[in-house]
């Protein structure tokens, strides 16, 4: 590989001028070759006299190489009336002596051919522009033209077969364009002329929407890329997109950020999406797929990041306007500059033109991060197949400058747009899917992971829920009776809530029937004691009374004895226990 | 100058010519030799043929919209009528002179 690389630019490699035209220096790998003449071939306004007319202005503006401009079909004015509507100054490049046009005029009405002739007149005059403004470059267009005006063929071919011989010796790089023709690129054949580099220009109708195409037939002593790629005629002028990236180097980062919603990030392991990776969100309408991507795309910018939404489906003030309604202001991300809303029909232009069109505004933003909504909205302009390469692409492209997307996918029923989700699941690093769960006589929002690449992530389904102050995911309810959501999970969680207190309160009844019965049984002891108390003491009485009874008798009997052995002056004191019990 | 001369000559019958020519190609000197044996044979004494080199006057050729050579641009009497190529088509020379001789 190093031995290689070291022995080839060693070589002389072909030595190319650079057009100056974006992406075309890109599939050409550094421009047409040098000194030598290029065939630009297309229908009518397939952009050829654009694309040319550009080489010519950016080799004087841009590479210091003035050149010259030979129009067989506008004129010098009209074409300089043109260019302006692309903000080239052609006038004032004519004036300091940068650019040099000349209009080259037939008209077969007063014309007689008389015999041989040769066509030294474009030969001088070319030569003398040449020479004047010392050109690098040289543009002939439609020197086809020619074959109509000059009746004789055979002389023209030999003439035209000179003159790039002739360019070729002057050693100036030259464009010339050509008609498209029926089996061959061009009418005439003029590809036989010029072998070294040719480019085939298209403009293409399918579904009615129009793409306009560009290939590098032929580029001899370079490699360049073969395929067709779409181009862009704007305000700007032209710009070309090599949409197949034939790399897979892409630098992948361990950088998280979050999704905005923090109950998402946390299905997330806890800190959100990869930096740089692409996540596709599909669901059937109305399930929160632009919520989501809104939340994301203003958690973005709060970071102070930027980030471009392309819409497909609603207006940037319909946005902004429906996003309020979840308490997300989106508008002074706008007005700050961070949040950049592309808002097209996806009817506007071709697949492919989308593709180039948001190549270019991503390479003049450089946002941190890219919305589009819904990519299912495409399909209308492409087939499934071209939706799918064109997603490949523009993710290879925003994944190389580490820009994390987001796709949002419509599911309308198992039909082509199913088919679509399905078939760039495997492009997309991380896919949530928001579901309809219907039950009980309403509709909630599940969502779910269906797979996120390189991280801990969730199996769970989550009721999503979006409230006045933005989204939010709840648990759903697994009760006896399956996954709850909505008022059902609410209802279940309210019967759980009753049961407990009536559980409560039942347990409250035993308590006190328990209470209750240990006062009864303490009041019956109480009463036997009671009981049993006047029994001892009926008991102690007559106890009591037995011993006084004793007692008494006894001391009756003293003194008995007393009186009986000594006097009767104690007879008073006999009169008591005289009284019988 | 040459315009002077032109508006001289301007009768109806005085043929005011010019040839451009490339140098001295093989077309160029043919074209000459041509136009000059048909002028004098036809317009003996009423013409006045002008060869210019545009090698000489290269901001001519975009001037007068030169783009096949040799040239003959037939500037009087009016309608302007060009031809080009060697001049060795006398039929289609003397239609373009407005000559209408039988040959």
């Amino acid at each position: 590989m190093d031995y290689s690389a070291k022995n080839k630019s060693k070589l002389n490699v072909l030595p190319k001028t650079p057009t100056g035209i974006s992406g075309l220096d890109d599939i050409t790998r550094g421009g047409l070759p040098q000194g030598r003449p290029t065939l630009i071939c297309g229908g009518a306004g397939s952009g050829k006299t654009l694309m040319s007319l550009e080489f010519i202005i950016n080799g004087a503006t841009k590479y210091n190489e003035p050149g010259v401009f030979m129009a067989f079909e506008e004129k010098t004015e009209e074409l300089i009336l043109n260019v302006a509507s692309l903000g080239f100054d052609l006038a004032s490049l004519i004036k300091s002596k940068k650019v040099s046009l000349d209009y080259v005029y037939v008209d077969r009405n007063d014309m007689e051919e008389t015999g041989q002739f040769d066509l030294d007149g474009v030969f001088i005059r070319l030569g003398y522009a040449i020479d004047q403004i010392g050109a690098k470059r040289v543009v002939l267009d439609t020197i086809e033209n020619l074959f109509s005006d000059l009746t004789n063929e055979s002389i023209v071919r030999a003439e035209l077969r000179r003159l790039f011989q002739w360019l070729k010796d002057k050693g100036v790089t030259a464009i010339i364009t050509g008609e498209k023709g029926d089996k061959l690129l061009t009418r005439r054949g003029l590809e036989e002329y010029v072998s070294d580099c040719v480019i085939f220009l298209d403009h293409r109708i399918v579904n009615q929407i129009s793409t306009r195409l560009l290939r590098v037939v032929k580029y001899r002593g370079s490699t360049h890329g073969t395929n067709e790629y779409p181009f862009l005629i704007d305000s700007d002028g032209i710009s070309v997109l090599p949409v197949t990236s034939l790399h897979m180097d892409d630098v992948a980062t361990s950088e998280r950020i979050s999704t905005g919603i923090t109950s998402l990030d946390s299905m997330l392991g806890g800190k959100g999406f990869f930096r740089g990776s692409s996540i596709l969100i599909s669901g059937t309408a109305g399930t929160g797929k632009t919520n989501i991507a809104a939340t994301f795309a203003s958690s973005i910018c709060d970071r102070g990041e930027k980030c471009i939404y392309f819409s497909f489906e609603e207006s940037a003030n319909q946005i902004v306007r429906n996003m309020r309604s979840i308490g997300l202001d989106l508008q002074k991300h706008i007005d700050a500059g961070l949040l950049e809303i592309c808002a097209t029909r996806p009817t506007m232009f071709g697949l492919e033109m989308h593709l180039v069109d948001m190549h270019k505004k991503v390479t003049e933003i450089k946002p941190d991060a890219v919305i589009i909504d819904p990519i299912t909205n495409l399909v209308t302009v492409g087939s499934v197949n071209d939706v799918k390469s064109m997603l490949i692409r523009l993710i290879d492209f925003l994944q190389r400058g580490q820009i994390t997307v987001l796709f949002t996918a419509l599911t309308i029923n198992k039909s082509v747009a199913e088919q679509t989700y399905e078939a760039i699941s495997s492009l997309v690093d991380a896919w949530l899917l928001l579901r309809d769960i219907e039950f009980n006589g309403e509709r909630n929002r599940g969502v779910y992971l269906m797979k996120s690449r390189g991280m801990k992530h969730s199996n769970q389904i989550r009721e999503f829920i979006i409230t006045d102050n933005g989204l939010d995911l709840v648990d759903v309810y697994l009760g006896p009776d399956g996954v709850l959501t909505g008022s059902a999970r609410e209802a279940q969680i309210l019967k759980e809530h009753t049961g407990d207190v009536l559980k409560g309160y039942q347990k409250t009844r035993k308590d006190r029937e328990i209470l209750r019965k240990k006062k009864i049984l303490e009041a019956t002891i109480l009463t036997l004691k009671a009981e049993f108390e006047s029994v001892e003491e009926e008991l102690n009485r007559t106890y009591t009374e037995e011993l006084l009874t004793r007692n008494i008798l006894e001391k009756n009997r003293k003194e008995i004895t007393n009186i009986r052995g000594t006097s009767s002056e104690n007879n008073t004191e006999e009169n008591g226990p005289h009284i019988e019990t | 100058m040459l315009d002077k001369d032109i508006k001289k000559n301007e009768s109806a019958d005085n043929f005011v010519l010019r040839l451009f020519v490339a140098g001295a190609s093989a077309n160029s000197a043919r074209a000459i030799s041509n136009i000059r044996s048909i002028c004098e044979l036809y317009l003996k004494n009423r013409y006045e043929l002008e060869i210019v080199d545009v090698y000489q006057q290269p901001l001519l050729a975009q001037q007068e919209q030169l783009i096949a050579l040799p040239l003959l641009i037939k500037k009087n009497p009016l309608p302007e009528r060009r031809m080009f190529g060697d001049m060795s088509d006398l039929k289609k020379v003397l239609k373009g002179l407005g000559i209408n001789e039988v040959i």
